[in-house]
């Protein structure tokens, strides 16, 4: 177990890695999001009380457990590398950044076009759709964070520390519909218990999921790529991957 | 394809722009993970091709 942790540890292996996963994750999420938008949009039956509207679930769910995710990792991977010293870990802090952002917009955005038809307008003081603009802020922080120090390094420390203390807003943003009086409903699927969806909506919204979670592998590691080479540029391992 | 379809039950003004943003999205990280790994070969072989001309020079 320590071996696989440690070779984690290594730029040239972790690059390799990237290299060799980001074209299956790739294919697979094609096949994934190709059946799910297929069965989303023309299979499944329209919602008893939300007629056709309830389809922009297939969009807006995978990408808000998707913001929420990405920043987990983010925030794990800083750890690691405040603890560890491990560079790979704030190489795959930067390289997630980007992605969750635009994550954690595209559920803003789609969930606010869902919540015109459904509730009567794009946007409420709500505590989910509130503490999701939070996270998209603490992105937008953490970005900003790391490129404004002249030493990148101390850019990288910045930046992991606020990703770390960030990270106690993404319970609050799962559990808010919970916690607090919401216009939002309630967890649909990631919850204790049977999802309370029929499988003819269920399935297409899983594979979605899957489509989401395996493009952003592949997103993830075409980004690490380019993080370690920009990183490494004067080692040894970099000038032969990049001759070869 | 039928009307109904592409009515969406008349939601086809909200349904259709939630998945349109949500394709320019992904279309975007995409785009934009290449371009960056491109770019971060083009500044390593640059890195590269210098180091090799120093050495030659010495």
């Amino acid at each position: 177990m320590w071996t696989w942790f440690y070779k984690l540890a290594s730029p040239p292996y972790v690059y390799g890695v990237a290299g060799a996963f980001a074209p299956w994750l790739l294919g697979s999420a094609v096949l994934a999001l190709g059946y799910g938008l297929i069965a989303g949009l023309a299979i499944a039956p329209p919602d008893y009380q939300q007629g056709d509207a309830f389809r922009m679930i297939y969009v807006h769910v995978p990408s808000a457990i998707l913001s929420l995710t990405v920043y987990t990792v983010m925030a794990a991977a800083s750890a690691v590398a405040l603890i560890w010293r491990i560079k790979v870990g704030h190489a795959v802090a930067a390289a997630s950044a980007p992605i969750g952002a635009s994550f954690t917009l595209a559920a803003l955005v789609t969930g606010s076009l869902w919540g015109r038809p459904m509730w009567g307008t794009y946007w409420a003081w709500d505590p989910r759709l509130t503490s999701e603009l939070i996270l998209l802020f603490l992105y937008v922080g953490v970005m900003s964070l790391r490129s404004a120090f002249e030493d990148p390094a101390r850019g990288d420390r910045a930046a992991a520390l606020l990703a770390i203390v960030g990270v106690v807003n993404v319970p609050i943003v799962h559990f808010s519909v919970v916690w607090w009086n919401s216009l939002h409903q309630g967890a649909t699927v990631v919850k204790l218990g049977a999802p309370s969806m029929p499988g003819s909506m269920l399935w297409p919204l899983l594979a979605m999921w899957l489509g989401f979670m395996c493009f952003y592998g592949a997103v993830l590691c075409l980004r690490l790529q380019g993080e370690l080479l920009n990183r490494e540029r004067q080692a040894v391992w970099v000038r032969e991957a990049i001759k070869s | 394809m039928s009307s109904g379809f592409w009515s969406m039950g008349g939601y086809a003004r909200y349904v259709w722009p939630c998945f349109g943003f949500a394709g320019v999205v992904l279309g975007w990280n995409l785009w934009s993970a290449r371009r960056a790994l491109r770019a971060a070969r083009v500044r390593a072989g640059r890195a590269l091709s210098m180091a090799l001309a120093e050495s030659d020079a010495r």
